[in-house]
Parts: structure tokens; sequence; C-alpha cells
């Protein structure tokens, strides 16, 4: 190697600097709220001849951590085959085509090639979650889709910019099949230009180092990252790690579907591999390839972040067995919950495999569900429909060094909630709750976080609501001896009679009128240890601040309260625990 | 006092050193004084300066005093016991956030609210979001959680409602009842310190408030008893993080405005220094021991935020300049990775042990140390320290944690995380930069703190800035701050209109109102002001959009066409995205009164006496200093005996009691009037 190693940090930080700087510039111009205010984007740098992810925004949203190289390297494979345009400087391809390196319809990438003295250098590529893209429902997120054309509009690999220019008929076409199109057009242009940021930073980059020393630089940190994971492998012990985790039902057929994983540690290499796995579902719970792939890589992402994002990280990782499972569905198969739920369970199979190995840096599973309650309708109050999406957290798994966080964003995401005034100021309804889920931690050592409890009334007109949970059958797992988290609950009341939806977590379209009212509880998440080590004050300061009735205290944690307010009995306590 | 404010002092307290400067405008006599802080009652600091300085607090007319007493309360939530009274089903509003973690990756991470779930409770009232009651103000239940979180020995409480930024009256109608039998001042309304939808951050903002209220009101009474006891009858006020003062007699009834006091008088000295200097528009860069922090100043004017979170999860919602922190300091560590990549930060060795050669026990190569090996600060300086270190010490450690595992000297590895930290440093600054819409190129760096002048040069030269302006006195930069820091009130309200649907009057009203009330309260204030000035600035958006603009305006009385390409143009100039067929919203109504103390003479900081006539009576010697992979004999100057006017060419190292000042080779160093240094970097400019 030519290039000294302090050469080669500093053109790793310009590289990461000017994918950062793309997500910044994305954000900031965005106006759909998923993209600027819960950050459901992200942009990167990915080779010219294979689509390898170069470097990665920090910012971006965490499922997207392996799909672009996908989706770029698909584009490539197409572009050489005939099946998609010849790229020209200035061009930007735009897709969103799950079957081909994707995630649901709704995050449409954006790739501009990157040209250096009139030859290809790279791929600039981004991802952003448009609130809609057509289909059944608003939003995309239909809990009973059958085929991918009921989810909304398909794109494949097209020229939406040619050689600098929007073209206005493609455009015009997407726009008559979306809804609120009016405001598409302000996303369209804040996507192309942090590709174009990302361009001007990546010239001053190769203008200051040279176009030989960053391609180097770029082989080398790919290398390097490929050994450092491989180092984190290899400290852990050899053998085969095996789990399941559950998803409650595809939204149409009420069986649980499996993600079954036996993990084998060789050297330093990891094989995931998913056969057994229940097969491709009629609903949308199904996942297609690059949201399997990205889901593993962003779960050894949470455990080892020390490495940098990069193809030469996922390297030492392989992963098998998924043909003919739902976690590689194929063409038509409905996938809007694959980015929002799938990839959130296949996470936590690979956190429930790897806790015995990684005990120290591994948590039980947190609440993994995007919560998603989608409320459509009209306002008569201000003559206009709306769409009204809730979107909850939930507990983290306790781990070894705390107990988890309650109320955390899902797995997958990094986004914030909205505060209750700014729905209740855009939407024709009234929270009368927004609250811990009281019990819902899975009871441990270090307990599981606590997910959240709110229920909602409309206030006028007529609605149809909507739910893609989960976690409603099995609560997020306990490791190691403890609990699992409390399940997601879902309850409607219509005309004051509860309802709950056959499917637990998902249903589509269940009407409320005036005065009804939606209740959810999210997952607490999965404790971690044996509850009956946890030390009798944590306990005790639970019961205090109403986390958890003195019946749960005693059941649970082996610790008795009596009296009013509630005191601990030691003798009882001591008795329960096996310690008299 | 008027016109006879002439003996000022400022004092800022910070995480370990108290900081004093007293300026006789007078006589131009200035004493200075370092000395540990005391972060238990800061007020034996604050008296052990003005010892240390030999002041005679009977002859002071004024004090300005900068405190971190609710910083590190709220940081290490060592609060006053505080109770919450609330809207019935929300009491966890302040627990559950806003559904986030602390880092995108690791699923880790633990959240302390400010009041723990016993002590919050919950009465029956509701308000819709156009503040129309939905449920009536149940009085009773107010009065009996008011009696049950005294009970509970809460000493503060925050009535905080849903929505009650449209209509406080139930916020309002509750504090009266507390107020029959609550033992003291101690109740922080919902809406009073920030009228703006957003539960949780609203919420936050009056929890930090009363949490920190009777811990704040105890210790300036404290501290001005203490003072008076020693013969000083004049006022004190205290930094706010505005960057404006405050009188000490109103400062806690608003204290979450001082929560980040430290940091915003570093950054008003500099924006006073600027503007003294013909340098309006400063990057700010602070770096000390154990953080670096950076803030932007355009046309002299800091920038300010209302939305600052000053930990994960800890909005405190009122305006404050904007302050990022952006790497660890001196005491950063730097190790390399398992893929044989240098690593500096984000772990720091902290106050302590701190760096090797502090000499406490630091067995981790830091970047002070790598200064140290490199020359750039003085080796001689090792024989203080009392741990007993010596500089093959330091060499040691650096061949061993990163020479042997790079294949580089300990000079080279030392270098080589210089050169890594400005890099980071460099990157993190510009993010700051253009997250603020300003592009780095178009500043000068003002460098402080005890290591920011170390470093300033090649961070200049990273970010392409063509200038570097050092104050004559970098290591007390704040409490300077103090002293010549402006009276500043800041009044936001929100009224979220389309602009087509604004009638203009409308929008000069308010403006005219909160130009009013802000000259009042100065009025009232009682302190000696050359002027009094208004910034006039719209938070505005497109429809649909949900992040904010902000469009400063010369004058109030402006007119909505002009309003709309204003804010066109500074969209087009941030995003660099034309939107001319989709509508604007103003969202926020902003100004800001400020009154402008008299000017000082900031020459006085740099004892005149001290001062030689020639360069080379102001050089104490010559030493080797590692530049770009060569030693480079390079001369040392005393900084307080560089004549005034002085002009230098890098390389050159000026030593000073508070800092070290690097001037690289290729660099040229002029001294100004006021005893500045601006440095023009060879490169660039």
């Amino acid at each position: 190697m030519s290039l000294d190693p302090i050469t080669l940090t500093v053109i790793q930080a310009g590289l990461q600097q000017v994918c950062d700087e793309m997500d910044l510039s994305f954000s900031r111009a965005a106006f759909s709220p998923v993209i600027a205010e819960a950050n459901d984007r992200s942009d990167g740098i990915y080779a010219a001849e294979d689509g390898a992810l170069i470097a990665q925004g920090a910012g971006g949203l965490p499922v997207f951590v392996g799909t672009m190289q996908y989706s770029t390297r698909t584009l490539i494979r197409m572009i050489d085959e005939g099946k998609a345009a010849k790229p020209k400087p200035g061009d930007i391809y735009i897709v969103n085509d799950p079957y081909l390196g994707g995630t649901h319809l709704m995050d449409v990438r954006f790739a501009r090639p990157f040209y250096r003295n009139g030859k290809l250098f790279c791929w600039l590529s981004n991802t952003g979650h448009w609130p809609d893209t057509g289909g059944v429902v608003p939003g995309g997120f239909s809990a009973s889709a059958t085929a991918v054309e009921q989810e909304g509009l398909r794109l494949p690999p097209v020229r939406l910019f040619k050689e600098g220019v929007l073209d206005e008929e493609i455009f015009a076409i997407i726009s008559s099949n979306i809804r609120v199109a009016d405001q598409r057009i302000g996303d369209v242009k804040a996507q192309a230009a942090a590709l174009l940021v990302g361009e001007k930073r990546l010239n001053e980059l190769l203008d200051r180092y040279g176009d030989a020393a960053v391609s180097e630089a770029i082989s080398e940190l790919r290398k390097r990252a490929a050994i450092q994971m491989r180092a984190f492998i290899s400290d852990i012990a050899d053998g085969q790690y095996t789990s399941s985790a559950w998803i409650d039902s595809d939204g149409v057929i009420n069986d649980p579907l499996e993600i079954r994983l036996r993990i084998t540690k060789n050297g330093d290499t990891l094989v995931f591999d998913f056969a057994g796995s229940s097969p491709p579902c009629q609903g949308p719970m199904n996942s297609v390839q690059a949201t399997t792939y990205s889901a593993v890589y962003l779960a050894m992402r949470h455990i080892f972040p020390e490495v940098p994002m990069s193809a030469g990280a996922f390297e030492p990782l392989k992963i098998t067995g998924i043909a003919g499972t739902f976690l590689d569905a194929q063409y038509p198969r409905p996938v809007s919950g694959c980015a929002a739920e799938v990839s959130q369970r296949i996470a936590e199979a690979v956190f429930a495999a790897l806790v015995p190995a990684l005990p120290d840096r591994v948590t039980a599973a947190p609440a993994g569900t995007s919560g998603n309650f989608a409320l459509g309708g009209h306002d008569p109050q201000r003559g206009r429909d709306f769409v009204m999406y809730q979107i909850s957290g939930g507990g983290y798994g306790g781990n070894a060094d705390h107990d988890g966080l309650s109320n955390g964003c899902s797995t997958i995401g990094i986004s914030k909630a909205p505060p209750v005034e700014i729905m209740e100021q855009a939407f024709p309804v009234l929270y009368h709750r927004y609250a811990l889920h009281e019990g819902s931690g899975g009871a441990g050592l270090h307990r599981g976080g606590f997910g959240l409890d709110y229920e909602v009334e409309l206030r006028r007109g007529a609605a149809k609501a909507s739910f893609v949970m989960d976690h409603g059958r099995f609560g997020p797992q306990g490791v190691l001896g403890g609990k699992d988290g409390g399940v997601n609950t879902v309850t409607v009341y219509r005309d004051g009679a509860p309802y709950t939806p056959e499917h637990l977590s998902k249903e589509q379209d269940i009407p409320l009128g005036p005065g009804d009212r939606v209740h959810v509880r999210t997952p607490g998440g999965g404790g971690y240890g044996d509850p009956f080590e946890r030390s009798v004050d944590d306990v005790r300061n639970d019961v205090r601040l109403g986390r958890y009735t003195p019946e749960q205290a005693r059941d649970l944690f082996g610790v008795e309260f009596t009296g009013s307010p509630p005191e601990v009995d030691s003798r009882a306590t001591a008795r329960l625990r096996g310690k008299a | 006092m008027g016109e006879s404010s002439r003996a000022v002092v400022g004092v800022d307290v910070g995480g370990t050193f108290t900081d004093l400067v007293a300026l006789d405008q007078t006589t131009g006599q200035v004493k200075l004084a370092k000395v540990p802080s005391t972060l238990d009652n800061q007020a034996f600091g604050v008296l052990n300066a003005l010892k240390a300085a030999e002041c005679d607090l009977a002859a002071l007319d004024l004090i300005v005093h900068g405190t971190t007493t609710t910083t590190n309360a709220v940081l290490e939530r060592k609060l006053a016991k505080t109770g919450l009274i609330t809207t019935a089903g929300f009491r966890d509003i302040l627990e559950l956030g806003r559904r986030t973690r602390p880092q995108p990756y690791g699923m880790k991470g633990e959240f302390q609210p400010l009041i723990p779930r016993d002590l919050r409770l919950e009465v029956p009232e509701r308000m819709d979001c156009d503040g129309k009651v939905v449920t009536a103000l149940d009085e009773d239940a107010v009065r009996d959680a008011g009696r049950q979180l005294l009970d509970m020995g809460c000493e503060s409480v925050v009535i905080h409602y849903l929505h009650a930024y449209a209509n406080p009256d139930h916020e309002r109608r509750s504090a009266d009842i507390l107020r029959t039998f609550w033992p003291n001042d101690h109740i922080t309304m919902g809406h009073a310190l920030l009228s703006e939808s957003r539960e949780f951050e609203r919420g936050v903002t009056a929890a930090a408030n009363a949490a920190v209220q009777p811990l704040l009101d105890r210790y300036i009474r404290r501290l001005v008893s203490e003072l008076g006891a020693n013969g000083y009858d004049g006022d004190v006020l205290v930094m706010n993080g505005n960057g404006g003062m405050v009188s000490s007699s109103r400062v806690a009834l608003e204290a979450a405005k001082t929560v980040m006091s430290g940091p915003a008088s570093g950054v008003m000295a500099a924006a006073y220094v600027g503007r003294k200097a013909g340098q309006g528009n400063l990057i700010t860069y602070d770096m000390g021991g154990t953080s670096t922090d950076v803030a932007l100043i355009r046309n002299a004017e800091p920038s300010v935020s209302n939305e600052i979170e000053v930990e994960y999860a800890m909005p405190i919602h009122v305006p404050m300049v904007d302050v990022r922190t952006v790497g660890a300091g001196g005491g950063s560590i730097s190790r390399v990775n398992p893929a044989g990549l240098l690593e500096v930060g984000p772990e720091s060795a902290g106050a302590t042990p701190g760096p090797i050669c502090y000499g406490l026990g630091g067995t981790e190569p830091t970047i002070s140390d790598a200064n140290l090996l490199l020359g750039r600060l003085d080796p001689a300086r090792l024989n203080s320290v009392k741990g007993g270190v010596t500089l093959e010490q330091v060499k040691d450690i650096f061949a061993d944690r990163l020479g042997s595992k790079l294949g580089l000297s300990p000079t080279e590895a030392a270098e080589a995380v210089i050169r890594i930290a400005n890099t980071k440093m460099a990157g993190a600054i510009r993010m700051v930069s253009i997250s603020l819409g300003a592009d780095p190129r178009d500043f000068a760096l003002f460098a402080f703190g005890g290591a920011g002048p170390s470093h300033a040069c090649a961070l200049a030269r990273e970010l392409g800035i063509p200038r570097v302006l050092i104050p004559s006195r970098p290591g007390i930069t704040n409490a300077i701050g103090c002293v010549v820091a402006d009276l500043r009130h800041d009044f936001v309200r929100t009224i979220n209109t389309p602009l087509n649907a604004l009638d203009p009057s409308h929008l000069h009203g308010i403006f005219a109102d909160q130009a009013k009330q802000g000259e009042l309260v100065i009025s009232k204030e009682n302190i000696a002001i050359s002027e009094v000035r208004h910034l006039y600035s719209v938070d505005m958006q497109f429809v649909g959009q949900t992040h904010l603009l902000r469009v400063p305006l010369e004058r109030p009385d402006i007119d909505l066409d002009t309003l709309q390409s204003l804010f066109e143009a500074a969209y087009f100039d941030r995003f660099h995205v034309a939107l001319d067929n989709i509508r604007a919203n103003v969202v926020n109504v902003n100004c800001s009164i400020i009154g402008t103390r008299a000017a000082l003479d900031l020459s006085v900081l740099l004892d005149p006496a001290l001062r030689k006539s020639t360069l080379d009576e102001a050089q104490i010697g010559t030493r080797p200093v590692f530049f770009a992979g060569t030693w480079v004999n390079t001369p040392i100057f005393q900084r307080e005996h560089l004549p005034i006017g002085f002009a230098l060419d890098g390389p050159a190292i000026l030593q000073q009691m508070d800092t070290t000042i690097l001037i690289e080779p290729g660099d040229h160093a002029q001294g100004d009037a006021d005893g500045n240094i601006i440095v023009r970097i060879g490169d660039i400019s």
C-alpha cells in the first residue's frame, strides 16, 4: 500500500463528510415531514463497478444501511443488460421497485452517476420515504393487500432527470398517481439537490487528494472495515447460535410467521441461515432480499457500532437459506410490511441468537414494531379529507448495563414522534391519554423499558382506522432468564362497545364515528437476566412509581409488598426468592 | 449607578476554573484572576477570585456573573424537589419524550426525567387546540394536588396543561389557587417561558425552570449577601443563555434561561471584540480541556436559537446563543482501532486524570500530549506538574500505544493525532456552519479557550477560512464576555399564518408591542446604556414544510411582497432550490431588544507596562517545533511583550499565561490596537 494510514483516515473522514452533508441538505429542504422531521432518508456513495457501499451518512435511517448497494448493483446490471437506459452526466434515475433491491414502494431511490474526466467514477444515491405513492390506502401501508399493485405505483429505474433537466412527462405520470402530489415537487427537488451537494463536495475531495489516492483509499478502507468486523467476530466462541422470532400474522391469514435463524460462527465469519422460516405469505408481511440483508446488517451495526458503514463490514457476514421463504418474496407478493415490521423481527432474531455469545453487547428484544395506526376520513369543519398517522415506539430490552429505555423509536428508525398538540391541531381528534404502558417492561435483573399507552377520540365526521403493528401475540423476547415484554394491544370503542381486531395487531378500515375511540398499548422491552436477582430497592422504586402493581412485583420479581402505601415485606420476599 | 459604573468585574464560573477580570475604566487598571471553581457553592470561588485579584469591593460599581449553577444541576440531576400538576392522562409526557434513543446505533441508553413519576399528579381539565374548554378545571383537585405535593416535600411546582399556549386560563387559575397556600414563589406555569405548542418541549422547559429556581434563588441570595458583607453595595447582574444580562433580583424568575450561561458569555465577548476589530462575521472556536464549542456570529450578532437540547431528550426552548459542542477538547484520547486506523476521541481523559502531561495519573495519549511532543506546548512546563511526568514517559506511551501499531515514530504519531483531530474538528465545524446556512469561508475564526489558539491556524486552513482572530485573553474570554455583555430581552410570538392571509398591520403591531415591552424592562433595570437596538426577524416556511428558516428584517414596517421575496431569496441561498409556486407561512414573529453598554477599552487587558517596543525584545527564545515532518527552530515570544501593531511571519509560538498560540509556517500574524492578533492564513488569503 502506498497510502499512509493517516492520509487514509483523512480521506475516510472526507468521504463521510460528503455523505453527512447530503443527508443534511436533503432533510433541511424536504417537504415531507417523514423526511424533514423523521429523517426517513439516507444518502451514500457506491462503487461504479458493482454498487458496493463506499460510505453512507451517519444520520441515515438504519434500515437503509444495506439496501442502496443492492439497488445500485441492480441498476448497474440492468444498464449492462440493456434493460435500463445508459447513463449520461447529469442524469438521475428514480426507482422504487421492491424486487430490484428495495424496501417498500414508499422508499423512493434516486441514483446519479458521478463522472471524473469523462469516466464513471462512482454512484451517488439516496432514498427518501415519500408520504404516498398511490395504492389502495393513503400512505401505502395496507394491512390486507394481497398484491404489490394494491400498494402503490411501482417505478423501474428510469431517468427522471436527463442531463440535469427534470423530465416533466415522467413526473406528470408519477404525480397523477400519488396523493398530495402538489408538494412532491419540493421533495423531488430536495432529493436531487442533495445529490448535487454530494457531487460538488466529492469533486473537491478528489481535487485535493487526487483521483488515484482516493480510489486507493476506497479499496483499502473496504479491506480495513472487513478486518475490523472480522476482529470483532473472532472474539465470539465458535459454534452455532439459534433463535426464532415470530410475527403475529400477515394481516390476511391469521397464523403466525416464523423467522428461524441459525448463526454459525467459524473463525472470523458469521453465517446467518434462515432455512426453515415460513413460506411467502398472502398479506403484506413479506420481505424482499435487499431488506432482509439490510436487516441483518443493521442488527450487526447495533451490536458493533464502531465498524464504519462500508461494503467491507458486510463481507464476513454470509446470509443463506432465504430462498422460498417470506424473507425473499418475489413479484407480485405484497411487501409494505417489510421495512417497518419484518426487518425489525429479523433484527430481533439476530439479537436473540447472539445474546449468549455477546452478553455484554446485545440487549434483550426491543419493542420492534413501528406501531402504525392510520386514521383516514373527512373533517366536516374544515371541509377536507385527512390522513393521520400515529407511529409509536415501545420499550427497549434490558441489557448488561442497565434497564431498557422506555418509549424508544423502532429498531430500524431514528425519528421523533409528533407531539399530541400538533396532532390535535392537524386532525379532528382528541387524545384522552398519552402515558407509560404500565407493567409492560419484561421482568429481569435489568427489566425492559415500558411501552406507550394512548387513547384517542374522533371528534367529528367519519373516518376509518387501520393498524399495521406487531407483537400482539408474542411479547418482545426476554433473555438469559428474563421475561418477555408486554404485548401490543389494540381496542376500538365504537358507540362505547369494545372491539378487538381478529389479528390483534393488524386490521384495515374499521369505521369510526364521532365519539368513537382507539386505545393502543405498545410493547415493552424484554427483560435481561433472572428477575429474582433484581435488587429489592429497584423493585421497590418501580412499585413506588406505579410502573408495576404490588401483585406484579410479587409474581414477576418475587418481592412481597404489604399495606398502603405498599412496603416491602422482607421475610416474605426472601421466602418467595427461595432465600429464607 | 448610571455614569458612575466605571469599575466593573466580570466573573465566570466554569467547570474547572473561576475566572475574573476587573476593569477600572477611570484608571485603565485591569486585574485578572483564575482560581479553582468551588462547585458545591460557587460563591466561595467568586469571593476567592475577588480576593486573588485584590479587588476593593467597596469601590466596585458593578459585578456581572456567569454561573454554571443551573447547568450542573440539570446535567447531574441535582435538582430541587419539584412537583408537576398536569392534565389528566398526560403525567408521563416528561418521561416519554419524543420517542427517541441517544444514538442511531446501539439499542442502549438511559433517561431520567426531571420530575419523578410519583411527583407528577393529574387533575381533570382540558383545552382543545383552539383554546376552547373541553373539560372544566377541577379546582378542588388542584388544591388537593398542591397539598399532596407539599406533603411529599416539594419546594417547587410546575403547572403544565395541554394547549395552554392557546388558552392559559386554567394554568393561571391553578397558579392563583396554589399561591394561596404555597410557601414560596416557586410556581412555574408551563406557558410562561414558552408559549408554543409541543407539550414535551414546553413541559421540560417549565420543569427545568422550576427544578433549578430554588437553587439559583438561594445561590444568588447567598452571593449577594456575602458580597454585601464584604462591602459591595452594587447590583449583581447574571448572564443569561441568550448572552444578555439580567438583574439578580429578577434572574431566578426565569431560571431556565441561565442554563447555558457560560458558553454564551464567551460568544458575546467574541461578538464584541469582532465588532470593534471590524470582523463582524465569526465562527467562534472554544477549545478547552474537556470540550470544544462552536458558534456562529453574523454581523456581530451571535446566532440565537429557541430550540436547544442541552443533552439527550432535554430541550430547553428559551432563546439561547446557539453553541454546539463538536469535540472533547485537549483531553481527547487517541487510539489505533482494530482496522489499524488512528482514532481521536470521542473518549476523553476529562479533567481528571486528564492528559498524561497533567501528571495526575493519565496514561492515555491525548491531543494535549501530542502538542507537547511536537514542541507546540512548552515542555519546560512539565517541571511544574506535581506528578513529575517526563517528556520521555509521554514519548514512550505514544510509541507503545500508537507508533508501534502505525509504523511511526512517537513524534510522527503525535503529528498524526493532531492531523486527524483537526480534520474531524474541521468537519464538525463545517457541519455546524452549513446547518445554519453559512459557508465557513465567509467567516473569520475566533479562537479562544486554553487550547483553541494552538489549533486555529490549521483548522482555518482546513476549512478555507482566510483569517483567524485571537483575542488578548483567550483563556478568560468568558469572564470578559460578562464585562462587555449587553442587556437583552427576546420576544417570540407564534402566529402560524399563511403569508397571503396575513394582515401587515397585525405584524407591525406585534413588533411594536414587543419593542415596547422590551424597552420597559430595560428601563427598569437601571443600568447605564449607550443605545437601544432592535433586532427583528420572522421564522418562515413553505406551506407543508416543517423546518423553519429565519428571515432577518432590517425594519419592522415591512410589506408582504418584500417579505415573500426575502424569504424566497433566503431559501434559495440556503438550499439552492427555487420554489415559486408554493405559498409561504409566517410561523414566528421575533423581536430582540438590546441595551448596548458603553464601549470598553480592550487594549488595557494586556498590561501596557509590559509592552516592548520591538519584536526582538519580545522574543524569549527558540525551540524546535515539528511541522510537516521536520523539526523547525521556532522563535518563542511572550505575548504580553509584543508591541502594539507588531507583524511577524510563521512559524512562531506566542506564549501567555492562559494559552499558547501557534502561528504555522506560511501564516502571517499582526497585532491590532486592541491587543488582538489577526492571522492571515497563507494558502487562502
